[in-house]
């Protein structure tokens, strides 16, 4: 038996069939979703159901067309999904920016200056990320509602760049830490000031860490669920409640829901490719850096 | 003589480097500038995580109702009767026994799982690099799509899962969904699928990153496969699968989206969880004063839990410094 195991064919092909295995299960669920999106409604719910398309039955694009138009009093307009989509990039989008922007700035002065209780006030903005969001959501949609904030583009927005920074801290702090003093130490015995210095020689040197940083924010606001659900029922909804309440409610209609999630995750796919060698960083929070 | 090679070096030197003719920003001195970089990330934090925290703590000792009282005015004082009944109340135990049936096998099988394919992985192979960002993909997605099209093949019916079990196989067709049982077996199988990358991710980076000369010594002492296990790699790598293990235990804890869009919030299925049956509390029957008790509850748990984390985390960081 310990004889057949040590053989390399016997080890090689066992390897092969484990790693198959392994990719079947992360793999298939994202195949059977991006075909099902490509079926016609009745055939997604075949038994025995259509695995490959061509052999078995003809792609189509109508639910794409679908989801992104609809028919009023005649004429092609965008459809709701539409909306959400925009509302969802914005949004996203602008809390990105934000995040990256201010929370670049604090690391810095965490990074290069002495800070009072510093490992405390890290340790404070990294709880804030660990608290879950059932919990805050209580107060802040009461504040929110008094503020006039519900239903709003600031709102959310705003959330969301509160939920991105402390990610962008930590993630910058340790990025800063890895640049060395002497670049700015140089550029201000040669009679920069300060924020010169910053501008002009630390932030190009940390543009891509800002970048690859801005991934994970925009990430994680552009999947963000119950804030939106309950802050922005109405006005500036964003693609995920939509998803839900409009495609999943009842008896859904699986076809539509395919394509318009393949849709809302594409953009998502393509970012962890980009940053596929950041991810590490990305999930511990800058900690663990090899 | 002296005087030109004076002159010829101070050409010399403005062409070379020229630095800036007068120093500007001079009253931007560095004490000022660190408060202007800090204060607005603190100002938010401070306004959106830090404020709603402490009001939802004095909310959490009256009988606030949104549709009686203003926020201006004081709601009803019941001091600590919200957490009273909450503690009495058998449903809540209930229903903290369901979350610990739901993160414990989760957190479980991720582990497992996520580490043995690192294992497999943790060698050269053809593809290696393209395989692994595959498998990674699934913990970018968005919980509540992921949660959709799971719920699309989990379908007793028309599900593909039950095809492959029933008509394939030819096991009995399982009620992934609206079964007790096994609702909560397609939380965890779910939540497995979008966060065993997490654990492969950084079980990977460890074994990796174990010194392969470490290995090569124990070869000429003709150690076996396990004692090099046991004794070289898992101490290395421990405290990174830790964090793993921490990070998992937290999110899991707070999963809220998966079950929302799985079973309804598990109200039907028995499998409600702390942070659904918080969500029914607030938004269903309006009890903000009860809710926020019950939050705080929730915050005392995943403090002690982020407690550990940051210490991991700070010795981790400590150790790759040196």
């Amino acid at each position: 038996m310990n004889s057949i195991l040590k053989n390399p064919l016997v080890q090689r092909t066992m390897f092969w069939l484990a790693t198959t295995l392994v990719l079947v299960f992360f793999m298939f669920p994202l195949y059977w979703l991006v075909i099902s999106s490509f079926k016609v409604r009745g055939d997604v719910t075949l038994t025995p159901p259509t695995l490959f398309p061509f052999v078995q039955f003809q792609p189509t694009l109508d639910n794409y067309i679908d989801i992104l138009t609809t028919t009023r009093g005649g004429t092609t307009v965008a459809s709701p999904f539409i909306g959400a989509l925009v509302n969802s990039i914005l949004i996203s989008g602008t809390a990105t920016l934000v995040a990256v922007l201010l929370g670049t700035l604090a690391a810095y002065a965490f990074s290069r200056f002495r800070i009072p209780s510093e490992g405390n006030l890290m340790f404070f903005i990294l709880s804030t990320r660990m608290l879950p969001p059932i919990v805050v959501i209580i107060p802040i949609f009461l504040m929110f509602s008094n503020l006039g904030l519900r239903n709003s583009f600031v709102g959310l927005t705003l959330l969301y760049v509160t939920a991105g920074l402390p990610f962008v801290v930590w993630m910058m702090k340790g990025f800063f830490d890895e640049i060395p003093r002497e670049y700015e130490d140089a550029a201000m015995m040669d009679g920069y000031s300060r924020i010169e210095a910053v501008w002009k020689i630390v932030i190009p040197e940390a543009i891509p860490a800002m970048l690859s940083t801005a991934v994970f924010v925009l990430i994680t606001a552009w999947n963000e669920f119950i804030f939106a659900l309950r802050l922005n029922p109405d006005k500036f909804s964003t693609v995920p409640p939509y998803l839900v309440t409009v495609i999943g409610y009842g008896r859904p209609e699986w076809a539509r829901m395919a394509a318009t999630s393949v849709i809302f995750l594409l953009p998502i796919v393509i970012f962890t490719v980009l940053v596929r060698n950041h991810l590490l960083r990305g999930v511990t929070f800058g900690a663990v850096r090899r | 003589m002296e005087k030109q090679l004076e002159q010829f070096s101070d050409v010399n030197a403005q062409q070379l480097v020229r630095p800036p003719t007068r120093r500007r920003f001079r009253w931007l001195t560095d004490r000022l500038l660190v408060n202007i970089f800090l204060w607005p990330t603190f100002l938010l934090l401070l306004f959106i995580t830090v404020f709603p925290l402490v009001w939802s703590l004095y909310l959490s000792f009256t009988s606030y109702s949104p549709k009686r009282d203003s926020v201006w005015t004081a709601a009803p004082w019941v001091g600590f009767q919200n957490y009273a009944e909450l503690l009495a109340d058998k449903d809540i135990w209930a229903r903290f026994t369901t979350s610990a049936a739901v993160v414990v096998p989760t957190v479980l099988f991720e582990f497992l799982l996520g580490f043995g394919v690192a294992f497999l992985f943790s060698r050269q192979f053809k593809g290696r690099s393209f395989i692994t960002t595959a498998i990674l993909i699934p913990m970018m997605l968005t919980t509540v799509v992921v949660g959709l099209f799971w719920r699309f093949m989990l379908q007793a019916d028309i599900g593909i899962v039950n095809y492959f079990i029933h008509d394939i196989f030819g096991f009995p067709a399982v009620f992934w969904l609206t079964d007790t049982k096994a609702a909560l077996a397609s939380l965890v199988l779910v939540d497995a699928w979008q966060w065993t990358p997490f654990v492969f991710l950084i079980s990977l980076a460890g074994l990796s990153a174990v010194p392969k000369y470490l290995y090569e010594a124990a070869e000429v002492d003709r150690a076996s496969g396990w004692f090099k296990f046991r004794h070289i790699t898992l101490p290395l790598i421990s405290p990174l699968l830790l964090i793993a293990i921490i990070f998992r235990l937290m999110d899991t804890y707070k999963l809220f989206d998966l079950v929302w869009v799985l079973t309804n919030g598990g109200g039907s299925t028995n499998t409600k969880i702390v942070p659904s049956y918080l969500y029914e509390i607030a938004f269903g029957s309006l009890d903000i004063g009860k809710a926020s008790a019950l939050g705080y509850i929730m915050l005392v748990v995943i403090i002690a839990l982020a407690n550990i984390l940051v210490r991991v985390l700070n010795q981790l960081k400590t150790e790759s410094d040196k």
